[in-house]
């Protein structure tokens, strides 16, 4: 038998995004919203891991945004329940205060095996969220995991690194951050989803945990985002033209030998 | 927290060629804020790596030297940065980008009870004398502007974002610390190395690339003699390797980010996860039947063309040119 817990970012849909043409500035609050592409690698294989082990596999999310029906998608691929820590003033948060809201709900939860992050969530990007939650429950951390076994109190991963792999062996309780080349989540059958509906989501507030709200304050947060813009593209945008297919290569060989991008 | 305790500018990476282009953003930075650079060196039998730091614009160097640090472990280096800012408090600590290295970072930040910034493209010095720090979010959608508001201000900067500073003879204070090191938490096991072409393709100065415009897998000899002509690495978008499983790996978002001086897309269109894989190109040219795929906007020079047609004649020209 084995408990897994898995945060869940309720993330923007980055493919979605639209960019204010005035201003520069992403407009994000009508970008779609979905769970962060690496969270659902890291959901998938605690699926997988209490399909042969047994279990609960319990998803944790942390969020500012109404998030029953994204979560409602990890509950019909499979997970047990979920919990949804929800505030407003958590849309202003850092990945500390993240990292210290989740430690604080997952002690709530009580015992684990394995605690499964994404390595990094597809908007932000940051990738910290699941080493400060380690650092502060203390616990074996096995980051980048491209492949993972759990048994008998210990966990092993193959971590995939820039230029090599390494295999990693740490006694549970730990957490593990998995990379999207882990697996390949499944999606629900439509029994799974009809299923999903009775399966229980918890919503507890900040006070629910005992978390001080002056911690989320914008004042004691570690770091500001003091703008998001669409980045600039400064690029030629020359269009090659010619009379055939002849003509036009010739054209663009000449514009790169200009360019000194080929040539010897 | 008594903020202006906190003085100077550190750098490390357990990556050492990483290690020495931080160190040249990290001597811009320390003299923006008149302060001094320290480079941290944990190893065995690393006074030369110490000197090398120096010469490379360190006015200070601790050396944590014990065998034990003599190869990467997490936990043993996580303590050891930590007892060293814990003492003597740096304003800004730079890391190295890796995966190892960013893991590293945000433990430190936990432990030091600060904030973290990763994957800086870019940082500079405030007139008031903190820090901004430019990093892309949203899939490469937008660049975020952030800054600190506790320190130290600890970032990590990814490889070939700034240059190696030039190495010069200097003089700088080695300072070697006793450290009690930590307990490792985990193991490793076993060490693999990966596959060559993925270093390769990261420092490629000229990348063709295929895209979902090759209608058959044997089609793809008109981009492998094009990438022969100008000696070129051949790659791919994501559906090529993903859907099609024409190649082991691809560029993008969720592939490699590269940043050759010439990257030539075929029949690739050119999504924004795409775009965010390539964007420091230095030349990008692009071909694709549809003159109103996104990758134009991105392009220097455009062909709306079919590369059935171009692509030859392309590597025909190339060749003539090379040659003559």
């Amino acid at each position: 038998m084995s408990r897994i817990i898995v945060c869940l970012k309720q993330a923007v849909d980055v493919t979605q995004l639209k960019v204010d043409q005035k201003t520069g500035r992403l407009i994000t609050a009508e970008a779609p919203r979905k769970i962060s592409d690496f969270d659902k690698n890291a959901l998938e294989e605690a699926i997988k891991l209490k399909e042969v082990l047994g279990g609960e596999v319990i998803t944790v999310t942390v969020t500012a945004e109404e998030a029953k029906s994204t979560v409602r998608e990890a509950l019909a691929m499979g997970a047990d329940r979920a919990v949804i820590i929800k505030d407003s003033k958590i849309a202003g948060i850092d990945t500390l205060t993240t990292a210290l809201l989740l430690a604080r709900t997952i002690k709530k939860l009580g015992e684990f095996d394995l605690i499964l992050c994404g390595e990094a969530s597809i908007d932000s990007f940051s990738g910290q969220v699941a080493s400060r939650l380690a650092e502060i429950l203390d616990i074996p951390q096995l980051t980048s995991a491209g492949k993972l076994s759990l048994e008998k109190g210990e966990v092993i991963v193959e971590r995939a690194l820039e230029d090599r792999y390494e295999t990693v062996k740490a006694k549970t309780p730990a957490l593990v951050s998995v990379t999207r080349g882990i697996n390949e989540p499944r999606i629900p059958s439509l029994m799974a989803i009809m299923k999903a509906a009775k399966k229980e989501i918890a919503e507890w507030t900040i006070q629910d945990l005992g978390f001080p709200p002056e911690k989320l304050d914008a004042s004691n947060m570690t770091v500001e985002i003091l703008d998001v813009s669409a980045p600039k593209t400064e690029r030629k945008r020359v269009v090659i033209k010619g009379e055939n297919a002849e003509e036009i290569a010739e054209n663009l060989v000449k514009a790169l030998i200009q360019e000194g991008v080929v040539g010897r | 927290m008594v903020l202006s305790e906190y003085k100077g500018v550190w750098v490390f990476s357990e990556n050492w060629n990483l290690m020495l282009e931080i160190l040249g953003k990290g001597r811009k930075i320390a003299d923006k804020l008149e302060t001094g650079l320290t480079a941290i060196v944990l190893g065995h039998e690393i006074q030369q790596k110490a000197e090398e730091a120096v010469n490379y614009g360190a006015d200070t160097v601790y050396v944590v030297d014990n065998p034990l640090l003599e190869n990467f472990q997490a936990e043993r280096y996580v303590g050891a940065l930590t007892s060293l800012a814990l003492q003597y408090k740096p304003e800004v600590f730079l890391l190295g980008s890796t995966k190892d290295g960013k893991a590293l970072a945000a433990r430190l930040a936990t432990r030091l009870n600060t904030g973290c910034v990763t994957d800086c493209l870019q940082i500079e010095v405030t007139p008031d004398k903190r820090l901004t720090a430019k990093k892309m979010v949203y899939g490469g959608n937008a660049l975020a502007t952030i800054t600190w508001r506790a320190k130290p201000q600890i970032a990590t900067i990814p490889p070939r974002v700034f240059e190696k500073p030039e190495l010069k003879e200097r003089n700088g204070q080695i300072i070697r610390v006793e450290l009690q090191l930590e307990e490792p938490k985990t193991e490793r096991l076993e060490v693999k190395p990966g596959e060559a072409s993925r270093v390769k393709l990261e420092e490629s100065q000229i990348i063709v690339a295929c895209g979902r415009g090759f209608e058959k897998k044997e089609d793809l000899t008109l981009a492998e003699e094009l990438a022969e002509v100008l000696n070129a690495q051949i790659s791919c978008s994501r559906p090529l390797a993903e859907d099609r499983r024409w190649f082991s790996e691809w560029i993008g978002l969720s592939g490699h980010k590269v940043k050759p001086k010439l990257y030539i897309a075929l029949g690739i269109s050119g999504v924004i996860q795409h775009i965010a894989g390539i964007r420091d190109s230095k030349v990008i040219v692009a071909i694709n039947r549809d003159e109103n795929a996104p990758i134009f906007e991105m392009a220097d020079y455009a062909v709306a063309g079919d590369i059935y047609t171009i692509v030859p004649m392309l590597t025909r020209a190339l060749k003539k040119h090379l040659q003559s």
